[in-house]
């Protein structure tokens, strides 16, 4: 008949109606369910799992000794080319000249944090860190140099 | 091409909906002409962010090239990039090793399920309710989480490599993907009640945007948008991939072709990939993370074709070596962009309010269509 | 206790003492307006604030928690960039359309405030039409809405203005029929007389059913003539990017919305005063020890204390439900409301005639 059809309609639509208003009153009162991180506040307690790509970084002793051999797999690898390694030629101690790493410039601009250098570096010289504040009021601090001045290879790289 | 701004002879008016407009989730442009309330052509203009990764990925080589189909479908990152590494081990032969089978299709089917879930808030929030969209976001963060946590990255995760997967599982995975499930059992009945129940949505998408089988398979649509038009699409069932074959799941396909289908198909799928995730995650077998390779990929001289299921359809990657060090030619077949080519079809004649609607339920990525 | 018609008269004496009585008239005058101005913004900010806290914990956050104390000052400070923001024009507007329609929209807010009942004899003009004056000047506010779409020279805006055209238009009818049983029931169109009727218990529980339907029926409709979602047609912004402020910016956007939230809190008061008593306490039967207690509370805060619930369901609404489309929702009125409204208010005159009520 029309007219019930009419009213179980109306019946079946407010009983859904009142089914959502149910789900969002249950949200409204229960405030431990809130899922906000109030983010600057908790950086202090903030744990990034140790994955997490942030930023090419170049590991070094406290020695200031670096594993990089200036080998330029990971600059062949980048996607990129955020990766720029500038070599220079050293003399070791038995007189031979040898490639050593000068600027290992890396580009954070252009990284798009693929993790391919990492995997491709021989010598694990280079590492991601879980760094991801990353923004700065000029572009060109965004070009970085990783090996510290003055630093060395360490003993025993190859 | 009509003219952008004004009105047709017939008194109709022209309306540029986007490129910067909140229903198109993203830099898409529709030229719609508006008869009253109602549409009577759909035009849409692409571009906006081509980033012409096809043309790019020529010159990167085998290992690199993967990571910028990511950027494609941003939201199923994680099965694009398993295309492309199973094309590249297709032209290297590789046998890949079952644990990161297993790794795979479980992230496939994560992400998978993040990209749904996202979808289904995204959908509310174009027909008007907000809520939803943050109530998915707390379990879209869950899966974000444990991708972060495994593969070192919340969205783009390139955690592909050819021959298997870049590292191993965290430790923590076992757990957390077991924490997510009990979590999403829970939170799915409320996404029914707040959305799926709701009459107003019901009204909103029943017998809106009905897009027949014909049309559906005339237009190439395939996915979920495809499936609701009762199209056996699903290419993990139609031309099984991985171990997807060895799986217990099935294939949703919907009957009505129209908005709600497509609703009903995506939230069904997500319950069948929780099954799946449910009968991998306390079986990943021991083993090989990564098949051994070369360190200088070099695919043989011939062509390969792979296909996946992404969230939103059929994704494929054609590609052409020359035996070199990088490919001679890449194609990729974007589901994004036929579903895109259908929405013309369907939004004839309904409402503006349903051209939202529509486009909401089609799922589009735009840089999935624009590439 | 806490009598402010003592104050209103001794104002009233003090000035009518002082002055003659043309210049006391316009003082009083003054105060008034000075008043409602005060009102609307304190109103507004706290509206606003509210809107947003109460949508942040539906939607599982936090809300505005930065500016002052758990961000309390979070609309003022939104007021002050609204302020200081520049208020465009852009090229092709109609111009004194445009710059006149937040005025319209402003202003037909304001009127609404005078047959008010804010607290036990302190209303600003006591009407003896004052339902029907609500009624009409409610229906001011699409003139503005109107205005603004035309004006604004954007197809978004004037799409946005027509549906809110169409809209108002048609639920005007549900809504005088829902407070048409009200006036039935009391038998005069004035506040006071409606409020004092309700002095032995609220027309929601005295009515029946009937009135039930009726305050549900109104709520709605309500909720569609302010442009509040779920009928938020006007602005429907997955839709129409804003609908008809979509062109408004700084102060001249922000009397449109200080406009929407004074509206619903009119509707809401007028919701309040016809089904829940406005200022009258809860008051059952004869229980007199009962009705003393309710007595003890303030007349204000009762007033104040309905209309915020009010506001809140409507806040709950906003914030549960989806958009309808333009056709469902005239649909809605047309098949469901009206009818229903009408039957209504038969029965509704059977009970008054038969004297069936409390």
């Amino acid at each position: 008949m029309f007219l019930t059809r009419y009213f179980s309609e109306i019946a079946e639509a407010v009983g859904s109606l009142l089914k959502g208003m149910r789900m969002t009153g249950y949200y409204f009162t229960h405030h431990k369910e809130i899922i906000t991180q109030q983010y600057p506040d908790n950086r202090a307690t903030l744990v990034l799992p140790e994955r997490f790509r942030g930023e090419v970084v170049m590991t070094h002793t406290d020695n200031n000794e670096h594993r990089c051999t200036g080998c330029t797999a990971c600059e062949l690898a980048c996607p990129n080319g955020t990766i720029k390694v500038v070599t220079k030629f050293e003399v070791n101690a038995e007189g031979k000249k040898k490639k050593a790493v000068d600027k290992f410039v890396y580009h954070l601009e252009l990284c798009t944090m693929c993790n391919l250098c990492i995997e491709a570096c021989p010598t694990d010289a280079i590492r991601m860190a879980q760094t991801f504040e990353h923004s700065v009021y000029d572009r060109s601090q965004l070009t970085r140099i990783l090996n510290k001045p003055d630093s060395k290879l360490q003993e025993g790289v190859e | 091409m009509v003219e952008e701004i004004g009105t047709t002879d017939k008194g109709e008016l022209i309306i540029n909906v986007g490129p910067q407009h909140p229903a198109t989730h993203g830099v898409l442009h529709l030229v719609i002409t508006l008869d009253g309330e109602t549409v009577r052509k759909v035009e849409p203009h692409l571009g906006y962010i081509h980033r012409s990764i096809e043309k790019m990925s020529e010159s990167l080589s085998y290992r690199q090239f993967i990571y910028a189909t990511s950027r494609m479908d941003y939201l199923s990152a994680h099965i694009n990039n398993h295309a492309c590494a199973m094309a590249v081990e297709k032209g290297l032969q590789l046998e890949v090793p079952e644990r990161a089978q297993v790794i795979r299709v479980l992230m496939g089917e994560l992400t998978r399920i993040a990209s749904h879930v996202l979808w289904w808030g995204a959908m509310a929030m174009d027909i008007g309710a907000f809520t939803p969209f943050f109530h998915a976001f707390r379990e879209r963060e869950m899966i974000n989480d444990i991708m972060e946590e495994s593969c070192g990255a919340r969205l783009t995760m390139n955690y592909m490599v050819p021959g298997g997967v870049m590292y191993d599982i965290h430790p923590n995975f076992h757990r957390r993907v077991k924490e997510f499930i009990a979590q999403f059992k829970r939170k799915l009945p409320e996404y029914d009640e707040l959305v799926t129940g709701n009459t107003i949505f019901r009204a909103r998408t029943r017998g809106v945007g009905v897009l027949s089988k014909e049309d559906a398979i005339s237009y190439g649509c395939s996915g979920p948008t495809g499936r609701a038009s009762g199209v056996d699409c699903d290419i993990r069932k139609v031309q099984p991939y991985g171990i997807y074959d060895r799986l217990d799941f099935q294939q949703i396909i919907g009957t009505e072709g129209d908005t709600y289908s497509r609703y009903l198909v995506r939230m069904q799928e997500m319950r069948q990939s929780l099954h799946i995730i449910e009968q991998l995650i306390d079986n990943i077998p021991e083993g090989d993370f990564q098949a051994k390779t070369k360190a200088v990929l070099k695919v043989p001289k011939g062509e390969y074709y792979s296909r996946v299921e992404t969230a939103r359809g059929d994704f494929g990657v054609y590609l052409v070596s020359e035996g070199g060090l990088t490919p001679y030619r890449i194609k990729y077949r974007s589901p994004g962009f036929s579903n895109l080519s259908a929405l013309d079809h369907t939004v004839r004649g309904q409402k503006i309010g349903d051209l939202v609607a529509i486009m909401g339920s089609f799922d589009l990525v735009i840089p999935d269509i624009d590439r | 206790m806490w009598n402010l018609a003592q104050l209103t008269d001794l104002i009233h004496r003090w000035l009518y003492e002082t002055f003659p009585p043309a210049w006391a008239l316009a003082f009083e005058m003054i105060i008034v307006g000075i008043a409602v101005i005060g009102l609307f913004a304190g109103l507004g900010l706290v509206l606003v604030l509210m809107e947003r806290k109460v949508s942040a914990f539906m939607q599982i956050r936090l809300g505005p928690n930065r500016v002052g104390p758990k961000g309390l000052m979070q609309s003022l400070a939104d007021t002050l960039k609204l302020l200081v923001k520049e208020g465009m024009t852009p090229d092709g507007v109609d111009r004194f359309l445009f710059n006149l329609a937040p005025f319209i929209a402003m202003i037909a807010a304001m009127l609404l405030m005078a047959p008010i009942a804010f607290a036990k004899d302190f209303q600003i003009w006591d009407l003896n039409i004052g339902v029907l004056y609500v009624t009409a000047i409610s229906s001011l506010n699409v003139i503005a809405i109107l205005m603004a779409g035309w004006s604004s020279n954007n197809k978004y805006s004037l799409l946005g203005a027509m549906r809110s055209g169409a809209q108002i238009v048609s639920y005007e009818l549900s809504a005088g029929l829902s407070i048409l049983t009200v006036v039935v029931l009391t038998g005069s169109l004035q506040i006071s007389d409606i409020v004092t009727a309700q002095s032995n218990g609220w027309w929601i529980f005295k009515g029946h059913i009937p009135v039930l339907i009726a305050f549900v029926i109104y709520m709605i409709a309500v909720t569609a003539e302010t442009n509040r979602a779920p009928f938020d047609m006007a602005e429907a912004e997955s839709e129409l990017t804003g609908g008809f402020h979509t062109e408004y910016s700084g102060m001249k956007f922000a009397l449109f919305f200080l406009a929407e939230y004074i509206n619903v809190f009119i509707v809401c008061a007028i919701g309040a005063t016809l089904f829940l008593g406005g200022w009258m306490p809860l008051h059952i039967g004869e229980w007199s020890a009962f009705n003393g207690i309710m007595d003890w509370i303030p007349s204000s805060l009762w007033f104040f204390g309905k209309t915020f619930f009010l506001i809140f369901l409507m806040m709950w609404f906003r914030w549960t439900f989806p958009r309808l489309r333009i056709d469902q929702l005239l649909n809605l009125e047309w098949r469901y409301l009206l009818p229903i409204g009408m039957v209504n208010i038969l029965l509704v005159t059977v009970i008054a005639i038969l004297k069936w009520h409390f």
